[in-house]
């Protein structure tokens, strides 16, 4: 199958021929699938060489003369690397961009920590007004980059991951989609761990709910879950682990709850290897995911 | 808030201490508060081709304010040439003030970045350069002012090492050198953009004619730069 990032460059590339409002700004990671696109569209598709304060200010600079800047390069030399650009050239300034990354939180373990960035989504939920889209699915990242270039001037994070699940869902850029449903504790599935949530889950009587767009967090489908399986809330995040247990703290806080929240570890492991050796040592796959969640829920989810 | 018709009145050069008096309380200003303020008023009163009735149109210049420290002088220009009303200028740094220590751009009419962070600038106008090229708006040009020191952070020599062979020929830089970097070279500044094949000129900053002919030079296919030397900072 091929990958999110695959998708990437084509569906762009097609966005560009329709948009006159479209731009690609690039640090030569990604530049070779835009070859096309860059005969095309010579003044639209910038590479500004390896250069990430660049690479956003500039962008910053292309929105405010009202074009549609998509920016991308792996998750660490977008998010962490020009932070203070993130959160000034497209906040302070008043302006939006669409923010698309790569290698995510451990895509490419032989490349070791530089290139890992399992805390972009919580560096973003310091800043206003990010939609940050996590899809599960090459399917679900073309859907959802088109929803991303879209939303007028707004600043959209989509996150693409070489992880994914076996098959695509109909995802709208907003809600949560509910796969499952029980009566002893809801959970949700964040992008790519839908597959290993579904497995951990088997036979358990558990809402599970599957989330692509975590910001604005599904407050509605949240509370509308938790009406019927309780407010046993337990997230799975293929990011930082507790990124979204104050966005279900916040979306419950009128209510009793208990919160579990399931993620990447802050601990460096110092390891390369595979996607499943990483997946495994921070206790995401499915048989570390059905104990956690087991323990958490106990006897009443049927364990 | 209105502009009301007292505030269209246009002001010179000459009423720039008294607008500055306004928002320090003082009737004179030192160099470091006024290290801008001719360079200022060249390009606001001679060169940028935007006025207050112009603020969103498409094919006007844009000034982007990088160095937003010691934004007195800016707002002077601002106020005199009727971007916003004087009667803003007692208020600066206030709670209910637009004006702050550092711009706003979503609060101070005709300013086109809010700055205060340093090296900011720099990268902005060079996206705003090419932004306004790949909509074929080749006329309007764009000026950052930057000032010495502020070219400690390397994030402008992302842009100044892209802009050059990137040929951004509307992209213009005014460097404001009141010798205020810790660590420099005298000739570093200009070099610098040389080398990244800016054209550059480096003229006395007091200088309202050196000044408007180092603005006006023409520099076909590159950036241009202009080193407007003032007096030292810590003299």
């Amino acid at each position: 199958m091929d990958t999110m990032r695959d998708r990437f460059a084509p569906v762009v590339s097609r966005l560009l021929d329709e948009d006159p409002r479209v731009a690609v700004v690039l640090a030569e990671i990604g530049k070779d699938a835009f070859h096309e696109a860059v005969a095309r569209h010579p003044e639209r598709v910038v590479n500004v060489g390896i250069r990430e304060q660049l690479l956003v200010g500039a962008a910053a600079g292309m929105a405010l003369t009202g074009l549609r800047p998509v920016v991308h390069t792996f998750a660490s030399f977008l998010v962490e690397r020009p932070f203070e650009q993130v959160k000034l050239d497209f906040g302070h300034q008043g302006t939006g961009a669409v923010l698309v990354s790569a290698a995510a939180s451990f895509d490419w373990p032989a490349g070791g920590f530089t290139h890992m960035a399992p805390g972009d989504v919580a560096l973003l939920d310091t800043l206003d007004g990010w939609t940050v889209h996590v899809p599960g699915h090459p399917d679900e990242a073309e859907n959802l980059l088109r929803h991303a270039v879209a939303a007028g001037d707004d600043r959209v994070y989509v996150r693409l991951s070489v992880q994914s699940n076996r098959r695509a869902l109909p995802v709208d850029g907003e809600r949560f989609v509910t796969v499952r449903e029980g009566r002893a504790g809801v959970v949700i599935a964040v992008g790519p761990l839908l597959d290993a949530v579904l497995d951990a889950t088997e036979g358990m009587d558990v809402t599970v709910l599957y989330a692509t767009t975590v910001r604005p967090f599904d407050v509605a489908g949240l509370r509308r879950a938790a009406g019927a399986a309780g407010t046993d809330v337990v997230v799975v995040e293929p990011y930082l682990a507790g990124t979204s247990t104050a966005a279900v703290n916040d979306a419950l806080s009128d209510l009793p709850h208990r919160v579990l929240g399931l993620g990447v570890g802050r601990r460096e492991l110092r390891r390369y290897g595979t996607v499943e050796e990483h997946t495994a040592a921070h206790g995401l796959d499915a048989r570390s995911l059905r104990e956690r969640i087991g323990g958490f829920l106990g006897a009443r989810a049927g364990v | 808030m209105t502009i009301t018709a007292d505030d269209h009145r246009t002001h010179g050069y000459t009423d720039l201490p008294r607008l500055m008096s306004l928002m320090s309380g003082d009737e004179k200003h030192g160099p470091a508060a006024t290290s801008t303020l001719d360079v200022l008023w060249v390009l606001y009163d001679r060169v940028l081709r935007v006025t207050p009735e112009r603020t969103q149109d498409p094919g006007r210049d844009r000034f982007l304010l990088s160095k937003g420290h010691g934004p007195m002088a800016y707002y002077a220009v601002l106020a005199a040439k009727g971007f916003l009303p004087v009667d803003w200028l007692p208020g600066f740094g206030g709670y209910d003030s637009p004006l702050g220590h550092h711009p706003d751009r979503l609060l101070v009419p005709g300013a086109e970045i809010g700055s205060g962070s340093l090296g900011h600038g720099l990268p902005i106008g060079a996206g705003t350069a090419l932004g306004l090229r790949a909509q074929g708006l080749t006329d309007p040009a764009v000026w950052v002012l930057i000032g010495d020191a502020e070219l400690d952070e390397g994030s402008n020599h992302e842009a100044i090492a892209f802009a050059g062979p990137a040929g951004l020929d509307r992209l213009h830089t005014v460097v404001v050198d009141n010798s205020s970097a810790s660590h420099a070279r005298p000739g570093g500044i200009a070099a610098r953009f040389e080398a990244a094949g800016w054209s550059a000129a480096t003229v006395d900053g007091r200088d309202h004619t050196a000044l408007y002919e180092a603005f006006t030079a023409p520099h076909p296919g590159r950036p241009h730069v202009v080193v407007a030397r003032v007096e030292p900072k810590n003299a």
